[in-house]
């Protein structure tokens, strides 16, 4: 049986007692955290659990013959196993614990550097953050591969027809973002990885801003890797994961030298430890991998179908009350988003709103997101952005509405 | 006539600030004298004159008029135009010896605290070294 149908009165009142950096002011305001989509807040469940794996569980893992060490051994592998299932990950050992997106990235990226050519072709969307464009850059440049940009349409979508026409057989990768971090997206990523496997180019999903929203089944994706951080689940910071097909995290060399990835060390030759040891040298985050399987659970007890359906409610609540504002634009109109509004005031500069929003206990995120080429698309400096999650609130939103008035009026 | 210092023009900032009970009446009173701050001529308003460090974009530029440093400033945003005319009224005019020596707690008094972390984006604190970075080089051309 399906979980799908959303609670008919979405509890939001109980939810929000879960979290109690809630309860906080800000500038003697109630806080109305609205940056969900730079970091959500942490539920109390995760909170303790990390609290009792220093105070119970604390040990190196998989290397000490004592009971300690065992035990932290067998929660860090369940936590990746808890990842496996939660992505539908074909096999534990396909999900590599990393710190965050950036760092999953910059790994694949570095596991091609022997493989592409000056023939080669790299396509990468117009809609990325910068993690997911740098590394890109750096690695066409010691490659000599081409990098190439699937263009972006006036409503922040992917341009698919540019895309098809970008495709051929020099097109080795294809780097997409599942969901856009500045104008909330969702991108139509089954279809470009289709595609992309038809002129044989591997494509590897940047789903950070996806995973607080919706359940990515990898497999059904058919993604080749795919990657996330964890604090936008509401787990801890410096934890992430890569999830990529066994024939590739096989092929790609690993990408840091150290203890955990080895198999035999002499100093002639070292051979390398299995999957998914290879690609986790060092002492990991063992308290991070456990807590970001805790959030895992926390999420799905609520329900991510339940928490998507509640949060297209705040943001179509929001979106019809903040476009009543005279001179409001928003950026990023596509009819398949998540509950983020990126917008400008006529005349008025993000960051002065920003900081009158701020002074009103309202955190908002200004600027242009680590996504400057999309400010450049639409020839302005930056946006205020409101990130949503499933612990805000209508009220919250009216907050918001109410202080861009003010804020308006003040710099008008 | 006894010359204004710098000391003398950021009290009488303390003061006018000091009038206000709240946080909203400040900003207003930043955002109205952003309004009178002395405008960077087009030519000047270049990226080599930009500082870094700020969200958004601020203009400054300096001359060296009869000994005493003379500053103008723009920006794309309105509070940080305020905060840019504010130091600008504390510090153009002066010499270059005593905007090297100058302390700039004022800016704490009038409530704008937050605005000194190093890690704000408004930049102030680069606001700041940029102006003392203008003294530093007239003082060096004038000593030659």
């Amino acid at each position: 049986m399906n979980a799908a149908k959303p609670h008919i009165a979405f509890d939001v009142d109980s939810i929000r007692k879960d979290f109690p950096i809630l309860q906080r002011t800000i500038n003697g305001q109630p806080l109305v955290y609205f940056d969900n989509a730079a970091t959500s807040q942490k539920p109390t469940q995760v909170i303790n659990c990390i609290v009792e794996f220093y105070e119970n569980y604390n040990a190196n893992i998989h290397r000490g013959v004592h009971s300690l060490s065992q035990e932290a051994t067998d929660l860090y592998e369940k936590a990746r196993q808890k990842i496996q299932k939660h992505f539908n990950a074909a096999d534990a050992h396909e999900i590599i614990f990393t710190s965050g997106t950036t760092h999953s990235i910059n790994l694949v990226a570095h596991g091609f550097e022997n493989s592409l050519t000056e023939e080669d072709e790299v396509l990468v969307s117009a809609l990325e953050h910068h993690s997911n464009i740098v590394p890109w850059q750096m690695l066409c440049e010691k490659t000599g591969a081409q990098l190439k940009v699937i263009p972006m349409t006036p409503e922040g979508e992917l341009d698919l027809e540019h895309y098809s026409e970008l495709l051929s057989e020099n097109t080795k990768l294809v780097f997409v973002n599942h969901v856009s971090n500045a104008l909330g997206t969702i991108n139509p990523i089954e279809k470009i990885i289709k595609q992309a496997h038809q002129v044989g180019a591997a494509v590897l999903i940047d789903g950070a801003q996806a995973c607080p929203h919706l359940i990515p089944d990898v497999q059904k994706l058919n993604a080749d890797f795919y990657v996330a951080s964890a604090h936008k689940m509401c787990g801890p910071t410096g934890v992430g994961m890569l999830y990529g097909k066994t024939e590739w995290l096989k092929k790609l060399p690993p990408y840091q030298g150290g203890g955990e990835m080895i198999s035999e060390v002499t100093f002639e030759k070292t051979t390398y430890a299995d999957l998914p040891h290879k690609f986790e040298a060092g002492t990991p985050n063992v308290c991070g991998g456990i807590a970001f399987g805790k959030a895992i659970d926390y999420l799905n007890a609520i329900g991510l179908e339940a928490i998507a359906a509640y949060e297209d409610e705040l943001l179509n609540y929001a979106t019809e009350k903040l476009l009543e504002i005279s001179g409001l634009k928003i950026y990023g109109t596509s009819k398949n988003k998540t509950a983020v509004i990126s917008f400008n005031v006529e005349g008025i500069h993000p960051y002065d709103i920003g900081t009158l929003l701020d002074k009103m206990g309202i955190a908002v995120r200004t600027g242009h997101h680590c996504a400057q080429p999309i400010m450049d698309f639409y020839k302005i400096p930056g946006t205020v952005r409101a990130s949503f999650s499933f612990y805000n609130t209508k009220a919250e939103i009216d907050a918001l509405v109410q202080g861009v008035n003010k804020a308006k009026m003040m710099l008008s | 006539m006894k010359t204004v210092t710098i000391n003398d023009i950021q009290n009488d900032i303390v003061e006018e600030f000091e009038m206000f009970d709240d946080w909203m009446q400040r900003y207003e009173y930043m955002i109205e004298l952003g309004k009178s701050l002395p405008l960077i001529k087009p030519e000047f308003k270049t990226d080599d004159n930009l500082i870094k460090g700020c969200q958004s974009k601020v203009w400054l530029h300096a001359d060296l008029v009869n000994d005493k440093v003379v500053f103008t400033a723009d920006s794309d945003a309105i509070i940080t135009k305020g905060i840019i005319a504010i130091l600008i009224r504390a510090f153009s005019n002066q010499t270059p010896q005593h905007i090297i020596e100058a302390k700039t707690d004022f800016i704490d008094a009038i409530g704008l605290k937050e605005h000194l972390s190093p890690t704000r984006a408004n930049g102030l604190v680069s606001m700041i070294k940029q102006l003392k970075i203008y003294a530093i080089a007239f003082q060096t051309q004038l000593s030659k």
